[in-house]
């Protein structure tokens, strides 16, 4: 074995971990776990675009999508989560594929603007929906898993036993995907696109795909989302906020590495969680200050300072 | 070797900062205080309207229960609830259901509340009604108005209470009223925000109109404008070329008043009758600039229609609310001290039937079901949704502006008994409306 | 016919507004390709201070129109403030970053600034309706319109002349154009870029301050108006081009005229006017109306 790939094996020890943690993490950690999940996973694929040179100011759309989707079928009498979050992650990823078509011809701001204007438009629709609830949404049941139906605590764990699963196998799909040549090419679409395009490939199709990528992705979250909740309505689900949110999460966690993402939807909620409880009337000042320092002093997001730390122990001390 | 501590740095991380803070930080309550998370809006659009005078009704109960100061009927149960001070956790509802169910389930696990008296928007009722449930959390609902909490999302709730009339009673009261003051009313139209209070508010009124009035048209141009637009041009115009003399609307806050700044540089309000379902939030705010002889509700007998109610507990509760904010207080501050209200009665109940002792909380939910109890302004009866939902007098009347005191006040207030414009219990609300509203008793 | 007569104003009125509320988000975004989400903060600054100050001033004996300068200036004071200090305190610290970082950092300083409002303001809202009552209003058949909302006609009119005028006819506007078309031939050519973004920030923030600040004597200046003029704001933006004033002028007209005719024949669909068009433009010609060319990059 010449190679191993550490972060594969970081990943592996990381789940393992948490699954193992599951059984004695604390309610609220759980939650606050399950929905740094479900928001880690959608920014997974927001890193994916981000490698092309790409942001996308609108992902609330497929994140909403894969919720309302998984939750419109449970108003339809399914309640199987692998069932339900599959359904979620396939159709936004089939909008993702159906959009792409256009979006593709766009770069830098244009792109990320476009996508924010599709995101507003399924914000209309949902509102003046009444069948939906419009903007109180509609609560979701608790789902089943294969025929196992949990009941009071063991729901959450339940769910995150799965969403960690699925998120892991996720996590390394896309780790190997980057690594491929056609997952390679994003950095060569961002520094160059047309000599991309001399070398034989198609810089469209190429950032195509990882529209689909990161559109399947965040259904997946959308659909997690909704089933750990509970509930979907718009505002917290397909409002531009929210993709303000993901973009947040993305450079709060740097592009260097796929776990980081996850570390950087942890840290959000846990800023947020706790801004609200100590500041109840400022939490928005909070949040605002600490994304501003981020950006300010940490350009690379958190993962930058764990390679500043591994650099200092590795220089020799003279 | 390497290899272990690079792999490890991810490990370390998604984990241990997992872990750390999730194994450590226990819930720790002190015994003898009772731990009252309070939601309700401390930014953004409902904070002004309906947030912060819910927020400074509930101060003042909580604050004259610790110091047992509470007029009669509260006057000799002593301080606290059941004796226990309230240790209050005021924090902000802004953000959606999604985050409200999660900051839920923080107050509860992380934090150790005991019980919850909040929540104003009805969305956030729907999505904390299932986890409060799930979680087995006392949780009083004092505002949120959508009668689908209790119809839908939970039917046969336990731990999940609301302490005042749902929307169904407003629309009905002011169809009503309508059918008892303006007989000869040609037709209808509305102007509502378009969303899911609007919403409700107008199919509710419609559909008492069409069963109590159902010779009076209703317009197919009823005006549906975005919520927080803030500029109605369009809209005031296409009111003023209507046919329908009767404007129904349930705007509040911000677009209410906006909505009567244009109206009333357009003399809109000399030319059309306009019927306000929440307006109350706004009218001691507006002072002169309130538009009069409007017809008025305020979702019950709170707020402006409770200015007159003569009763040692609402004259102490306006005094001391007048000194503290200056500012009288409106509908939310009446039904959020109403909510903190109940929870003052059920314990103590409960613990009267406990031979004193603190009671649990399955007792105190065997004190609140089903019981009576003195509001502010009103008696509360919860015998809707197997006791979990109250049902109370609803009022409507006609605003005009008081000059020798220099205030605005109601006239023409018609009272209507709550069986008369709630549906009996059982029942639900949009069915009842479509049926005729048979049980009614008026 | 009376319906053809108030489609066309209350469109003109709504048009007008949504311009007076696009216009500065476009200016920065043209020059110096910033979708500048502050701008909602802007536009809240600038009606929480014109409310404030137009109060004082009503509260003084002095003559009943000087009111509308209390708005002016405050539009004024906001926008230099803002535009300094955020120009010079920080975006000027992220240009050598990439565009979604500055996007990002406008977001997270647009949720500061909501919050400072509160801690300057409260969650009291205020009223500055005395200009509006000032001007009296007009009577046609069943009718009737105030015309300090008519004024916003004329408002956006001056305005959007101002800018093109000063563009295409003033050397400064020359330097801008340069500016906008290439930034580092420009600054080759001895264009001195940092003073050109300082400007046009300032600009862009006193238009936005601007927007609030005459508009607040027609609505209650109260928490949470900020988000709802972003979206809006944005909304028109992407239908004219992003960075296109001429673009924002179409825009602003094509929603607002289609909005009021939707309000006066099909209320129910008011809703989706807004998001209609801009899923057709979007359609059609994504970069908007009248977006400028984009070279590409080899």
């Amino acid at each position: 074995m010449r190679h191993i790939d550490k972060t594969v094996v970081g990943l592996t020890i990381a789940f393992l971990a948490l699954l193992f943690a599951d059984f004695f993490m604390a309610e609220w950690m759980r939650f606050i776990g399950l929905q740094s999940l479900a928001r880690g996973t959608v920014a997974l694929g927001l890193l994916v675009l981000w490698r092309t040179g790409l942001v996308s100011f609108g992902h609330a759309l497929y994140f909403g999508f894969g919720a309302y989707a998984a939750a419109m079928l449970t108003l339809l009498g399914y309640h199987d989560a692998f069932f339900l979050v599959f359904a979620g992650t396939l159709i936004a990823g089939l909008l993702a594929f159906l959009l792409g078509f256009l979006l593709r011809r766009y770069r830098a701001i244009f792109f990320a603007l476009l996508n924010m204007a599709f995101s507003m438009i399924l914000y209309g629709v949902i509102v003046k929906t009444e069948a939906l609830g419009s903007t109180d949404g509609f609560s979701v049941l608790a789902p089943t898993f294969l025929g196992y139906a949990p009941e009071g605590e063991a729901v959450q764990t339940t769910l995150f036993l799965f969403t960690l699963v699925f998120t892991y196998l996720i996590t390394l799909g896309v780790h190997l995907y980057l690594k491929t040549t056609l997952g390679g090419m994003s950095m060569a679409v961002r520094e160059n696109e047309i000599r991309v395009e001399y070398l034989g490939y198609s810089a469209e199709k190429v950032i195509h795909f990882k529209y689909v990528l990161s559109g399947l992705v965040a259904g997946f979250g959308g659909a997690i989302m909704a089933l750990a909740i509970g509930q979907v309505d718009p505002d917290s689900m397909a409002n531009w906020t929210v993709s303000g949110e993901f973009v947040f999460i993305t450079i709060l966690s740097g592009i260097g590495n796929v776990a980081a993402t996850f570390v950087g939807a942890l840290v959000f909620e846990l800023i947020r969680t706790y801004a609200f409880e100590y500041a109840p009337q400022f939490w928005q000042f909070i949040l605002g200050g600490s994304l501003l320092a981020i950006i300010m002093f940490l350009p690379d997001g958190i993962w930058s300072v764990l390679s500043r730390l591994r650099k200092a122990e590795k220089a020799p001390s003279p | 070797m390497n290899i272990m501590k690079r792999s490890g740095r991810v490990a370390l991380l998604a984990t241990g900062l997992a872990a750390a803070i999730g194994f450590t930080a226990g819930a720790a309550t002190a015994a003898e205080t009772v731990v009252m998370a309070v939601p309700t809006f401390l930014t953004g659009a409902g904070a002004p309207a309906f947030g912060v005078p819910a927020r400074n009704g509930a101060e003042v109960i909580i604050e004259a229960i610790n110091k047992g100061t509470l007029p009669a009927p509260y006057d000799k149960s002593g301080k606290g609830l059941a004796g226990r001070q309230i240790e209050a956790l005021i924090y902000d509802e802004s953000g959606g259901g999604v985050k409200q169910v999660a900051e839920f389930r923080n107050k509860v696990q992380k934090q150790g509340v005991d019980l919850f008296v909040g929540y104003i928007s009805s969305g956030t009722c729907a999505a904390i009604t299932p986890v409060a449930e799930e979680l087995k959390m006392l949780t009083i609902f004092p505002i949120c108005g959508t009668p689908r909490i209790f119809e839908e999302i939970n039917t046969t709730p336990k731990y999940v209470f609301r302490t005042m009339g749902h929307a169904t009673a407003d629309g009905v009261a002011e169809a009503l009223y309508v059918k008892a003051n303006m007989a000869d009313v040609k037709g209808y139209t509305g102007i509502n925000q378009n969303y899911a209070w609007g919403q409700d508010s107008w199919r509710d009124f419609d559909l008492a109109m069409k069963q109590l009035m159902p010779a009076v048209p209703a317009s197919d141009k009823a005006q549906w404008p975005k919520i927080f637009s803030g500029q109605y041009g369009a809209e005031i115009s296409a009111l003023m070329l209507s046919e329908e003399p009767l404007v129904h609307s349930s705007l509040w806050g911000g677009d209410l008043e906006a909505f009567i700044f244009q109206g009333s540089a357009r003399g809109l309000f000399r030319k059309k009758k306009l019927l306000f379902s929440v307006a109350d939030t706004s009218v001691y705010r507006l002072g002169k600039k309130v538009p009069t002889g409007v017809i008025l509700g305020a979702r019950g007998p709170y707020g402006i229609f409770a200015a007159n109610v003569d009763t040692p507990l609402n004259n102490w509760f306006r005094k001391v609310y007048i000194d503290r904010y200056s500012t009288p207080p409106v509908g939310g501050s009446y039904q959020a001290a109403q909510g903190v209200l109940a929870a003052k009665f059920a314990y103590d109940k409960a613990a009267a039937a406990n031979g004193g002792k603190f009671p649990s909380t399955d007792q105190v939910i065997a004190a609140l079901e089903g019981a009576t109890y003195q509001g502010i302004a009103a008696e509360v009866h919860m015998n809707r949704s197997n006791g979990h939902q109250a049902a109370t007098i609803h009022q409507i009347g006609i605003l005009e502006w008081d000059k020798d005191a220099g205030e605005p006040i109601m006239t023409k207030v018609a009272t209507f008994p709550a069986d008369c414009v709630m549906p009996p219990p059982g029942v639900n609300g949009t069915e009842w409306l479509k049926g005729g509203m048979k049980g009614a008793k008026c | 016919m009376l319906t053809l007569i108030a489609i066309l104003v209350d469109g003109l009125i709504y048009s007008s507004y949504l311009f007076m509320v696009a216009v500065g988000l476009t200016v920065i975004f043209g020059v110096m390709k910033i979708l500048n989400v502050t701008h909602g903060s802007f536009y809240a600054f600038g009606a929480y201070m014109s409310a404030t100050l137009v109060g004082i001033y009503y509260q003084t004996d002095l003559p009943e129109f000087g009111g509308f300068l209390a708005i002016f200036g405050a539009a004024l004071v906001v926008g230099l403030f803002f535009g300094v200090v955020l120009e010079r305190g920080l975006l000027r610290f992220l240009y050598h970053r990439d565009e979604h970082t500055i996007v990002l950092a406008t977001f997270a300083m647009f949720l500061v600034l909501e919050d400072v409002l509160l801690m300057i303001w409260g969650t009291d809202p205020y009223y500055a309706t005395e200009p509006m009552g000032l001007l009296g209003f007009i009577d046609y058949e069943a009718l009737s319109y105030d015309l300090y909302r008519l004024s916003f006609i004329a408002l956006a009119i001056v305005v959007g002349l101002g800018l093109w005028l000063g563009l295409t006819r003033t050397k400064w506007g020359k330097i801008l154009l340069a500016v906008i078309f290439d930034r580092e031939i420009s600054q080759a050519m001895g264009i001195n870029v940092t003073v050109v973004f300082l400007v046009t920030f300032v600009i862009g923030s006193i238009l936005g301050a601007l927007g609030g600040a005459y508009i607040a004597p027609t609505i209650s200046v109260s928490p949470g108006i900020g988000v709802e003029v972003i979206v809006l704001a944005f909304a028109v933006v992407v239908i004219g081009g992003m960075g296109s004033i001429p673009g924002a002028m179409i825009g602003s007209l094509l929603v607002g005229i289609s909005r009021a005719a939707a309000v006066h024949k099909f209320p129910e669909i008011e809703l989706f006017v807004i998001y209609a068009i801009m899923a057709a433009v979007l359609a059609f010609r994504p970069e908007g109306l009248f977006a400028p060319a984009q070279a590409r990059k080899i």
